[in-house]
């Protein structure tokens, strides 16, 4: 079963990606780590973490595009997956502080000792085993999506509809974790991490590591998702971006098929915003503005939606656009080259980076191949005879 | 402080002639700084008709009022610091180091509050004889009722003859040896005002009353309580169409690009807030040119608004939009990016901080209905909100950009076959819907931080109210409006300001789930087309 | 309505009294019509008679506000919604033709094989040769074959409309609802059409609409005029054609 869908998986370019994923994701930690500080090829710590952050992104990215460059869902909702993950995270960093916190209580953390609160609430439960948190990263996202997509897809709201309701379940969710009787730390939101795991989460060695499993969380998503696009359920997945109707009257149920991707792509959000969390320290309400979420989305458009490989790329490169413009003399202009980006994009290139250089290069490739292109395509049809026959 | 004992024997020399009188006795009891003496004094300085003694009663309220036990001479602080002599109002360098304030309990905190009311009851200023009547209302003092009965006969105001006949009532419900008859007549005057403090009063009533006036009693409390809950429902329902209107007059312009149009407006709320900002720089430019207009300032500022927020939306259909209809998700993300864009170049014109826009004269103030206080500027608003949709609602049926508009929306093809040029009909709805967005910037500046963030506070509640009420539809768009706005108020007192937007918020996408289209929905085959 | 006449029960498909109204524009009224099973139908009618109406509630995508439809003459298509119907058997052409643009040809047909449609079925799906060689007979009667790996959107219009045909030979449905198959084809894949639909109407049932009237003649089957929402004359098309009303609101004289 595996090595087929593998097989199937892998064409060239998705090669390639999964190599350089796999080099940076060693690389830059070894030479952060072996090489002396100050050396030419030493990557300092602070660039590890903005580059683990990047990486965080690019999952994010690989998750919209599953659902917009695949189904045509455009979600601008998934900063709230990526946050809740980032929460459920954050939820067990803060119990690890212990007793070493500001008010020193061994089992609240300082903003409920700070708020009155007599006791940890129910749902901080559980919070301080790793295995537990680890899995509300997947399953609370998932659920919320799960949940919202069932109520969404099954009554058909599709297109810009579902784009505003997505926008304003991240309003409600960032109303509501601002409030401080919520039990998430309101306005601040959840700080001041010690440990994971009992690593030092400000060590060398753990942000390396950081690094390095964020890499492999986005080969693995990128894997799940290229089996999800090259199976026969990619190609349903397509079929209902284009013509939702004409797919029903095959005989798919596609609320199903819009739930399934909806809530894997959540699970992936949700795990994005998991590693994102220990690697800049932080995760507070600001994380569910609408702003966030539309924002990813320009990353894969950016890169060009439908590819996977773009959304990855595009996260990388607007957000070292971001991080290069916004800390220099340029500043004041961030906004407007964003805002600009937006507008370019969707006029000018609307296939995005990968999109467009596709576009120019297949056809050349196709030509080069044109001679064994017929035999090579009969082939495909019946070459693999099914084991279970 | 050398110069004290100078100051002590001018004091002296100017006022010693005139210690004579009631009034100067009872001031002369202060210095004992007994609390007997100084409730006589009080009681005595109520009647007295001196125009000094309200200044010396509210000081002695407020701790002001010195008393120098060497000299037995009073003195008043008054609240800019200066200080008077109680006796005569002339004013004097400083207090005597052995002066202290008068002291106060609990008992003469009472007695202080009553000679206030009755002195004021006797102001010459209406308004002031109405607040001094509902102190007495609120104290009820028996003392005062021969104060409240000369006034009452004296009295020509209407508010002031039922203030005082309130405060009368109130007096006798308490008095001992008031009859039966005198009680009832009470119960049934202070029913018949019916609001928070007339139900104090009748739930402080003790239990040892006569059946007839207990009867009376509880059936005026629960009169009052039914009434009062129904007015607090009028208040919410008010709260509810106030903030319906403001949501009304955000979401029409979307109403007809989003709506009419199709294009999903992201940059909506930005034409809201260049609506805001133009209103800012009209008042900003007659305040210094034309000072005598400036309560006209606002007039200027709808056309203006419109034709900046509409000649901006033109521009920005004829350089983005147009490419793009069809594509309502790209539609989506390039107009988003334009708003950011627009807020940007707000923010580095006119600085990220809220922006002062004075309200003018006729849109201050207030007024009482019943139990509740309207503000002129949210009734205003309401009003202006109902106009500009009717004058929109006309303008789609009766003008010919209107027949055209509704054309181009049914059947693109066929209007541009009959020679409609579509073009320019897109351009122009655009606009209308862009102006519109900036008269309503115009209203929102009276009631909102005018703050380049201003639109992004609008822009999802604007699309839930459209779409709640049924894309296309203006009536749905009005009725959607006022639901979520009354909606939300009579929630907010049960769940609090934020749950309760929460709790809207949910409900929506509930509702979304039952009906896709909206309250108002079109159906048949073209919906899906 | 406990008591149903033969047709009812021995009909592919069975209409009785059905209502539709949008916003008051009573746009299918009192229409009764039965198919019977193997029968081929050619529905006739000028625009806005209710044709293609009467297959959006056929195949669940209009629900009647009144009236009984059936199927194969027990299941209630009211009651179902599209991705029901489609598996029951109802397989639909649509006027546009729509196909999946950025897929291929052979893709097209591949999502429309009647396999397993649920999510985990096509996650896990691995083409069978049985399938195969049913997609290449397909590929083959619509004659694109030789273009298999090309995308549905660069086909001409008319090799549009062969492809949804296919489409709905790879569903292999018992009911084939076809909305206006020969429109923007020559006079020769007209023709052709029209064998391709006399040869699937051997073994499957066939309702066709169609304004082209040489068309119709070329099937040779009983034809139902409709009108406002009505059955307005129904026969061979001579009779039809001959038909005063007929003549008066849909063929001109």
């Amino acid at each position: 079963m595996m090595p087929h869908v593998l097989t199937r998986s892998l064409d060239r370019s998705a090669t390639v990606f999964l190599i350089v994923v796999a080099a940076a994701g060693v690389l830059i930690p070894l030479s952060n780590l072996l090489l002396p500080a100050g050396s030419l090829f030493q990557v300092p710590t602070y660039l590890v973490a903005l580059f683990g952050k990047y990486v965080c992104y690019a999952i994010l990215a690989l998750a919209i595009d599953l659902i917009w460059g695949y189904c045509g869902i455009l979600s601008l909702g998934h900063g709230a997956f990526f946050a809740l993950g980032g929460y459920a995270m954050g939820m067990y960093l803060m119990r690890q502080i212990g007793s070493r916190g500001v008010y020193g209580n061994p089992v609240l953390p300082d903003f409920m000792v700070f708020l009155n609160y007599p006791k940890l609430p129910w749902y901080w439960n559980g919070s301080d085993m790793f295995w537990f948190a680890a899995l509300m990263v997947i399953l609370v996202p998932g659920l919320l999506a799960f949940c919202f997509g069932w109520l969404a897809f099954r009554s058909r709201v599709t297109g810009v509809y579902l784009s505003i309701i997505t926008q304003a379940m991240t309003y409600a969710l960032l109303l509501g974790f601002f409030r401080n009787d919520f039990g998430f730390g309101g306005n601040n939101g959840l700080t001041d991490f010690k440990d994971i795991l009992g690593f030092n989460v400000q060590a060398d060695g753990t942000r390396a590591a950081l690094f390095m499993l964020s890499c492999l969380a986005l080969i693995v998503g990128f894997l799940i998702c290229r089996a999800v696009v090259t199976s026969k359920l990619g190609k349903v997945l397509i079929a209902i971006r284009d013509a939702e109707s004409r797919t029903r009257f095959l005989g798919y149920r596609v609320e199903s098929y819009k739930l399934f991707v909806f809530t894997l792509s959540a699970c992936m959000a949700g795990v994005a915003g998991a590693l994102y969390v220990p690697q800049v320290g932080i995760i507070n309400p600001g994380e569910f503005a609408p702003g966030n979420s539309i924002e990813a989305v320009i990353w894969v458009a950016v890169g060009g939606r439908g590819t996977l490989i773009g959304a990855a790329l595009g996260a990388v490169v607007v957000n070292y656009a971001k991080t290069y413009f916004t800390s220099g003399p340029l500043a004041p202009y961030w906004l407007f080259m964003l805002g600009a980006m937006f507008i370019l994009v969707t006029l000018l290139l609307p296939r995005g980076i990968v999109g467009t250089f596709n576009a120019w290069w297949e056809p050349w490739k196709a030509k080069r191949l044109s001679e064994n292109a017929e035999s090579a395509a009969r082939e495909d049809g019946i070459s693999e005879p099914n084991p279970a026959e | 402080m050398r110069a004290l004992p100078f100051a002590v024997l001018l004091i002296l020399a100017t006022v010693l002639p005139a210690l004579a009188g009631p009034f100067e006795d009872a001031v002369g009891k202060f210095a004992n700084d007994e609390f007997s003496d100084t409730e006589e004094a009080v009681d005595t300085l109520a009647t007295s008709a001196n125009p000094l003694a309200f200044t010396i009663v509210s000081a002695l309220q407020d701790g002001r009022l010195m008393a120098d036990a060497d000299s037995k001479k009073i003195y008043v602080t008054q609240t800019d610091g200066k200080i008077i002599d109680a006796l005569t109002g002339a004013a004097v360098a400083s207090l005597p180091d052995s002066a202290a304030a008068v002291r106060l309990n609990n008992k003469l905190r009472r007695h202080v509050e009553a000679a206030l009311g009755s002195l004021t009851l006797q102001s010459p200023d209406p308004a002031k004889r109405v607040q001094a009547a509902q102190s007495v209302f609120k104290t009820h003092d028996e003392t005062m009722l021969p104060a409240i009965d000369s006034a009452l006969q004296k009295e020509t105001s209407k508010s002031a003859k039922l203030a005082f006949t309130e405060a009368r009532a109130a007096i006798l419900l308490f008095k001992q040896d008031a009859t039966d008859a005198e009680k009832l007549e009470a119960i049934a005057t202070i029913k018949a005002r019916g609001d928070q403090e007339a139900l104090a009063l009748l739930t402080g009533l003790t239990g040892d009353q006569p059946p007839a006036i207990a009867k009376a009693a509880a059936g005026a409390t629960a009169a009052i309580q039914s009434n009062l809950a129904l007015w607090s429902n009028v208040q919410n329902a008010w709260y509810g169409l106030s903030l319906g209107s403001v949501l009304l007059l955000a979401a029409i312009g979307l109403a007809i690009t989003f709506g009419v149009m199709g294009v999903i407006n992201m940059a909506h709320g930005e034409m809201v807030m260049i609506g805001a900002y133009v209103t800012f720089v009209v008042q900003q430019t007659i305040r210094s040119n034309f000072p005598g207009l400036f309560d006209y300032a606002l007039i200027i500022a709808v056309p203006s608004a419109f034709i900046v927020a509409g000649a901006i939306g033109i521009l920005i259909e004829r350089s983005i939009i147009r490419f793009l209809y069809g594509r309502p998700l790209e539609t989506l993300l390039a107009t988003w990016g334009l708003s950011l864009v627009l807020q940007q170049a707000v923010r580095t014109m006119f600085g990220p901080t809220n922006q002062e826009v004075a309200n003018p004269s006729w849109m201050s103030g207030a007024f009482e209905i019943g139990q509740i206080t309207i503000t002129y500027n949210r009734l205003w608003i309401l009003c202006f909100t109902l106009a500009v949709f009717a004058i929109l609602l006309a303008m789609l049926r009766y003008t010919s950009l209107g027949l055209e508009m509704r054309a181009v929306t049914q059947n693109r093809r066929m209007a541009a076959s009959m020679g409609i040029a579509t073009s320019r009909v897109d351009a122009l709805t655009f606009g209308l819907g862009s102006g519109i967005a900036g008269i309503a910037g115009v209203a929102l500046s009276q009631i909102d931080n005018v703050s380049p963030n201003l639109g992004q506070s609008y822009i999802i509640d604007s699309f839930m109210v459209v779409v709640f009420g049924g894309v296309g539809n203006l009536w749905g768009t009005l009725v959607g409006a006022f639901t979520l706005g009354i909606a939300n108020k009579f929630l907010e007192p049960v769940a609090g300001a934020v749950l309760g937007k929460i709790a809207i918020l949910v409900l929506i996408i509930l509702f979304i789930q039952k009906r896709p289209r909206g309250l108002f929905a079109l159906k048949g085959r073209a919906v899906e087309a | 309505m406990n008591v149903m006449d033969t047709r009812a029960t021995s009909a592919m498909l069975y209409l009785d009294g059905v209502h539709v109204s949008f916003d008051g524009f009573h746009a299918i009224n009192n229409l009764s019509l039965t198919l019977a099973t193997g029968e081929m139908r050619a529905i006739i009618g000028p625009n806005g008679a209710g044709k293609t109406t009467m297959m959006d509630i056929i195949t669940g995508k209009t629900k009647p506000d009144e009236g009984e439809v059936l199927f194969d003459g027990v299941t209630d298509l009211t009651r179902l919604d599209e991705t029901r119907i489609a598996e029951l058997g109802i397989g639909r052409k649509f006027q546009k033709p729509t196909v999946f643009e950025s897929q291929t040809i052979e893709d097209n047909l591949l999502l429309a094989l009647n396999v397993d449609h649920r999510v985990k079925g096509t996650l896990f799906w691995r083409e069978t040769k049985p399938e195969s060689e049913r997609i290449d007979r397909v590929l083959e009667t619509i004659r694109l074959k030789d273009s298999r790996n090309r995308l549905a959107g660069s086909l001409s219009h008319g090799q549009k409309q062969w492809l949804e045909i296919g489409m709905l030979l790879a569903q292999d449905p018992k009911l084939l609802l076809v909305d206006e198959p020969v429109a923007g084809m020559t006079d020769v894949e007209t023709h052709q059409t029209a064998e391709l639909l006399k040869e699937i109407n051997k073994d499957k049932t066939i309702m066709v609409v169609e304004h082209d009237m040489t068309f119709v003649r070329e099937l040779g089957v009983k034809v139902t005029c409709l009108h406002e929402g009505s059955v307005l004359a129904e026969g061979t098309i001579d009779q039809v054609s001959s038909n005063e009303r007929v003549i008066e609101v849909y063929l001109g004289r």
